[in-house]
């Protein structure tokens, strides 16, 4: 059989297209990875993604796959052949409470978030930060009732949550330096911190995470794009 | 059904994601016991218990297990009972991811747009949420027109998850004009979503289900009525 055509269309820093790069790897397949522009966008992105022209794009076999959470349980489906255990559980109840908490990820996290990058104020940049102090306590709850002790949300091996969550952790860890908002607190959130540790050291995962330093760069650079006031990261203004 | 299941649906009358439910079990021929909860007066201990996280209907309890959150119920139902009634998600994974993007595309985009377009903070909020409104629904004509390749719904010749998806809002959006003066479908501009509206509002399995259109308006008035009291009061 003819090796299917995977390509990926995507940005380094987001943490959505992090996810379907994690899943991917996770079960072994080899893909093209296409970076793509914030700034000017491919004519393929486009054509592929007409409706909401954004990354992550998987195009399989010519076929566009656009979401990301949509794109994970994609290779989680399309592809039995492939290595690597099962990203969604096969149980129906068990499958749904991972899907609320991706769901948790997605709507609350994310949102709650948003302004430590695109806030306008200093103030408004704390502000989130703290309420995701907050967040990350609820998802250490979910990390306990998940994992029951195993290593990952998914239990022995990695789930959906663990990629939609392992996805921010780049961001997670600039948080500090961008807005000096202790995040990562291992006081707070141990079995969160350790399980994060745990999920970068992954092979599947390696390379994928960006550094805090690039992010902290690349979250200047984009709010001066956007015409967000100057906010000096935090980890500059200690200098 | 299979003998010694207990479901139950939270619910509350108005909620177009419990409407979502009560169609999927509707279409699934699945029996269940329905508990509407009264949102204003205080909501039940077995809700707040059920839903901690976010304390929201619709809620299905099965066997004493709940699932929260209106499309995790859909798969969940779809999933659980495979072998009862007919598939509400296509069996060929790319379809499923197709119609997995519209769900969330309707959630994501055209709900977002009816909040700000009802519920905007200013006339400036509400004018820009109807404008993203209308973008969102032509954009699901596009959909029917280019997925649907001419066929009833969403799914094909037969229901399937986007129509249970985009159906549960059907009451709201023939409430929204006169409610929130949000345009109602206009068979000009989406020809093809009026007659999928009409047509999957006739079928015998959802047209008992779908609520009083005149309590919609009623109810979405008051709501604004509140808000704009609130307001008012604030601001004084």
């Amino acid at each position: 059989m003819a090796a299917e055509e995977l390509t990926l269309l995507g940005l380094w820093a987001s943490p959505f297209v992090i996810r379907a790069r994690i899943a991917l790897n996770l079960k072994g397949l080899t893909y093209v990875y296409a970076e793509d522009s914030i700034y000017n966008k491919s004519e393929l992105l486009l054509k592929s993604n007409p409706v909401l022209k954004k990354v992550p794009v998987l195009i399989h076999d010519g076929k566009p796959v656009c979401e990301s959470q949509v794109i994970v349980q994609y290779i989680d489906e399309a592809f039995p052949a492939a290595a690597g255990a099962p990203i969604l559980p096969s149980a129906p109840y068990d499958r749904a409470v991972a899907r609320f908490w991706a769901s948790y990820v997605e709507d609350k996290w994310f949102s709650t978030w948003l302004p430590v990058f695109s806030g306008r104020t200093a103030e408004e940049r704390v502000e989130a930060a703290t309420q995701v102090v907050a967040v990350l306590q609820t998802l250490e709850q979910a990390f306990k009732e998940c994992s029951k002790g195993k290593a990952f949300f998914g239990g022995d091996t990695v789930g959906l949550v663990d990629v939609v969550l392992g996805g921010h952790l780049g961001w997670l860890y600039a948080t500090e330096a961008i807005c000096g908002v202790k995040v990562v607190d291992a006081t707070k959130t141990p079995l969160l911190v350790a399980w994060a540790e745990r999920f970068c050291a992954l092979d599947a995962v390696k390379g994928l995470i960006p550094d805090v330093d690039r992010l902290v760069e690349y979250n200047k650079t984009r709010r001066a794009a956007l015409g967000l006031p100057l906010l000096l990261p935090y980890a500059e203004l200690q200098q | 059904m299979a003998g010694g299941d207990e479901m139950k649906l939270l619910g509350m009358w108005a909620s177009p994601f419990v409407l979502r439910v009560k169609l999927a079990l509707s279409f699934k021929g699945l029996s269940y016991e329905y508990v509407e909860e009264d949102i204003v007066r205080g909501k039940s201990e077995l809700l707040l218990k059920s839903n901690p996280v976010h304390n929201k209907v619709p809620v299905l309890i099965h066997n004493g297990k709940p699932v929260c959150e209106s499309l995790i119920i859909l798969q969940y139902i779809d999933e659980a009972f495979a072998g009862t009634g007919p598939s509400l998600l296509p069996s060929d994974p790319y379809e499923r991811a197709v119609a997995r993007f519209w769900a969330a595309y309707i959630d994501d985009k055209m709900l977002a747009a009816w909040m700000q377009a009802s519920r905007g903070k200013t006339e400036e909020d509400k004018a820009e949420g109807k404008k993203q409104w209308s973008v969102a629904v032509e954009t699901l004509e596009g959909a029917l027109r280019d997925c649907g390749k001419g066929k009833p719904f969403f799914g094909g010749d037969s229901v399937g998850y986007v129509d249970v998806v985009l159906g549960g809002l059907l009451g709201w959006v023939h409430a929204n004009e006169e409610a929130f003066g949000i345009r109602s479908l206009d068979p000009q501009r989406t020809p093809l979503l009026v007659a999928w509206s009409e047509r999957f509002g006739a079928l015998e399995t959802v047209e008992p289900l779908m609520p009083d259109v005149s309590r919609l308006v009623e109810l979405g008035k008051m709501v604004l009525a509140r808000e704009a009291a609130a307001a008012a009061g604030a601001s004084n």
